[in-house]
């Protein structure tokens, strides 16, 4: 078995490079499929990391009326902790309220000055919402939206980022789609190629093929060095493909840098260079086995 | 171990390539079956190898019945089946050597009974010497000879040999014939094809007659006659 398969595997690297230039205009096909193929990963990884970002900035604050007790208050935080859309409730009370204000306008000598002259804390104690999911803000909105808080509660800011993160979303999954129909396309138009290349292959090699049905060897072998030459096909390609990304990412690093500070692409990718190199492998060899079967099942009844 | 029972083969433009043929042949026998160009000697035999499938009637080799047989068990029979054709059938990038050691490779042999096998049944056909040389170097009957130890590499029970004097001189043609009766006496049943007259009658061998994709004559010890 592993001495026919080890003669499988020569014969289809001998069609592989008997094909000469056909072999080159395949691959090179096969490569701009996987090129698209690994950017649409890379502009997956990219939108996901700037909307999580985004959406740990969104949450909701619930402003107190001075009326309101620091009971009133603590009973509305364990109420908001019960819900299960709810991530987190920080209390900030009107004394930390003045505080962090202080810190952020500690620069500011007028805004330090008007303080100083009030004699009471104009700042309202606040409850701040995450939710563990951003689609849930809604939710939480909606609860208290209840009449019966609108005695203790003055006012309940929805943060308007919601807005540009429908939106952001919106716009990654259309570039989303679009990049799945370009890869489709071209995955397509690479297995025609390679279809037509192995159909080649299969023609300049009838003689061969003739001799071998007539000494008897088994389908396997001799449909096998066409599949083994399509595998071929997209191992090269992928590993093709694989190094023409390592200059882009770096060329890129600079400027997604400057755009998304929290993101290393260069380490991202060298900590997930393994991974990526089995996705354009496997997406590869898929290529071209399916292809090698395809034009097989279709040129070579036996 | 061959049987013919009432095998038809019809093309979809209603052309009969063969009609009704009904014969047998016993191991160890020498076969001669003759007949002018587009007899069906050559569907008769591509009939027997599973190349083509009879529009009707049914062919045995052995205990197989080759007509019912699935494509994956097909090679199973042509191991079993040594051919050897009028225009050779040679890989013109390989050596005599490697010609004769591709049939074992793609058979899965390990590569030491190859080069003893590929050698050794050169040597019998006489083209030791020339294993090396490439199908160009070689004259038609040394051609011959290397498509010949490529059938035989296998040790077939059977050999069919579909016109292989055709292109060749009188003298190349009386060579190989004497290799057929060689491998024959060896214990090889052969099926021979031909309309090379000289041939046959040199063999005095059985004869079936073709006409028109009928057999019409099938003698024991018979002559190429084709009236």
């Amino acid at each position: 078995m592993i001495t026919a398969l080890s003669r499988i595997i020569k014969y289809g690297i001998q069609i592989f490079w008997r094909n000469g230039w056909v072999s080159v205009a395949t691959i090179l096909v096969m490569v701009l499929a996987l090129l698209v193929f690994h950017n649409l990963i890379i502009f997956n990884v990219l939108t996901g990391e700037v909307i999580t970002l985004l959406n740990d900035k969104i949450d909701i604050s619930v402003y107190f009326k001075n009326t309101a007790t620091e009971d009133n208050i603590l009973q509305l935080q364990d109420a908001l902790h019960s819900l299960v859309e709810v991530k987190n409730v920080e209390y900030i009370s009107q004394a930390k309220a003045l505080e962090l204000f202080r810190e952020r306008h500690k620069d500011d000598e007028v805004i330090s000055k008007s303080l100083e002259v009030l004699d009471k804390n104009p700042l309202l104690a606040s409850l701040n919402v995450t939710a563990k999911d951003p689609r849930d803000y809604s939710v939480i909105a909606s609860y208290l939206d209840d009449k019966n808080l609108s005695e203790v509660v003055e006012k309940v800011t929805y943060n308007q980022n919601r807005l540009v993160i429908d939106r952001l979303s919106n716009m990654v999954g259309t570039a989303e789609k679009a990049g799945l129909i370009a890869t489709i396309i071209l995955a397509i138009t690479a297995t025609l190629v390679t279809f037509n290349t192995i159909r080649l292959a299969i023609y300049s090699s009838k003689d061969e093929i003739g001799i071998m049905r007539l000494v008897g060897a088994s389908n396997m072998f001799i449909n096998g060095p066409h599949i083994v030459n399509g595998v071929i096909y997209g191992i090269v390609a992928g590993v093709i493909s694989l190094i023409i990304m390592v200059p882009v990412i770096l060329l890129a690093e600079p400027y997604v840098s400057v755009l998304l500070p929290e993101i290393n692409l260069t380490a991202y990718f060298s900590a997930n260079f393994m991974k990526f190199l089995s996705y354009q492998l496997l997406f590869g060899i898929f290529l071209g086995a399916a292809s090698g079967v395809l034009a097989v099942r279709r040129y070579l009844k036996l | 171990m061959i049987a013919f029972q009432n095998v038809s083969k019809a093309y979809a433009n209603n052309s009969i390539a063969i009609e009704d043929i009904d014969f047998k042949v016993t191991p160890g026998e020498f076969v001669s079956i003759v007949g002018k160009s587009g007899a069906g000697k050559s569907t008769l035999l591509r009939i027997l190898i599973g190349e083509e499938k009879p529009s009707k009637g049914r062919v045995f080799f052995g205990a197989a019945e080759v007509n019912k047989l699935a494509p994956k068990e097909l090679p199973r029979i042509r191991r079993q089946i040594g051919m050897i054709f009028q225009d050779f059938k040679l890989l013109d990038t390989k050596s005599a050597y490697e010609n004769v050691a591709f049939a074992l490779e793609v058979d899965g042999h390990a590569q030491d009974d190859i080069k003893d096998l590929a050698t050794q049944v050169l040597d019998i056909v006489g083209l030791r010497d020339k294993r090396h040389n490439f199908p160009h170097e070689l004259s038609g009957g040394e051609k011959q000879r290397v498509a010949i130890a490529r059938a035989m590499v296998h040790r077939p029970a059977v050999l069919i040999a579909d016109e292989p004097t055709g292109s060749l001189d009188r003298i190349n043609a009386d060579e190989i014939v004497k290799l057929l009766v060689k491998i024959n006496e060896l214990g090889t049943t052969v099926l021979l094809a031909t309309h090379n007259d000289q041939v046959v009658n040199s063999l005095s061998r059985r004869v079936i007659t073709m006409i028109d994709g009928r057999i019409v004559r099938d003698e024991a010890k018979g002559k190429y006659v084709l009236a």
